[in-house]
């Protein structure tokens, strides 16, 4: 089955550090991704992408691969009900770096199933996800990236 | 120069946004699988892919020897979401369809 790569840049004025808790502070993420992600974050852990609140059902779970704060995030990545399935898994890195006064986030998205409906959802998700994560912590005001969708 | 000011000067020419068409029908190009779709030297590949990646639409990879090349769509969210969506979205979508319903029926 062939597999796909795809991979998003962003630069945001912020620090790695806060690029990082932007990432995975479930009260953050809730703003600007209307999901909270949920894990202890180190490796093999399991993470959740929980719609809504704590309570809620996870639309993306997985494991967390390695965690490097502030620099690099590596997590397994599948839909719940292939969450058994491991060859239908994905893996994304999200790399963070300071350049300038500036941060860069880099997220690889691959071992992708080529035109698969997580393909279609991903390539669709990520530049709303990221636009909005930047204008969040630019400007302390997320985009209402999903409203009217 | 702003960013978005990189992204439209770099979107201003039809070799870059034919570059950019043939980075997102296939992820993961190398120079030489570019300069195969197009009808361009080498040096104007390696010109254009310069101004797209200062622009930040095109991000790269290293796997190995090759350098891979990928679309960077986030610089086109930032403008849809600055000069399409805050702009009355349901009135750009409807002339849109309705656009397409007239060329439609004038093809068919």
């Amino acid at each position: 089955m062939p597999k796909s790569t795809f991979v998003y840049v962003v630069y945001i004025a912020s620090t790695p550090e806060k690029v990082w808790s932007g990432l995975l502070d479930g009260e953050f993420t809730r703003q600007y991704w209307e999901h909270e992600n949920v894990s202890d974050w180190k490796a093999g852990s399991k993470w959740e992408h929980r719609k809504g609140s704590e309570s809620g059902e996870a639309s993306i779970l997985g494991e967390v691969v390695e965690a490097r704060k502030p620099s690099r995030l590596v997590l397994t990545w599948a839909a719940p009900h292939e969450a058994k399935l491991r060859h239908r898994h994905s893996k994304v890195t999200f790399e963070i770096e300071a350049v300038a006064d500036m941060t860069r986030l880099t997220v690889t998205h691959d071992e992708l199933e080529a035109n698969s409906d997580m393909e279609r959802k991903i390539t669709s998700g990520w530049p709303r996800v990221l636009s909005s994560l930047k204008t969040l912590l630019e400007t302390g005001k997320p985009l209402k990236t999903w409203a009217g969708r | 120069m702003k960013d978005s000011d990189l992204v439209f000067k770099a979107l201003a020419d039809p070799g870059r946004r034919k570059l950019l068409d043939v980075l997102n029908a296939g992820d993961g190009l190398t120079l030489s699988d570019l300069r195969a779709h197009l009808d361009m030297t080498r040096q104007g590949v390696t010109q254009h892919l310069a101004v797209l990646e200062a622009a930040g639409l095109v991000a790269t990879l290293r796997r190995g020897r090759h350098k891979l090349h990928f679309l960077n769509p986030v610089p086109l969210q930032e403008i849809y979401d600055r000069w399409i969506a805050r702009f009355e979205r349901s009135r750009v979508r409807a002339l849109r369809d309705l656009k397409q319903r007239l060329e439609g029926a004038r093809n068919a």
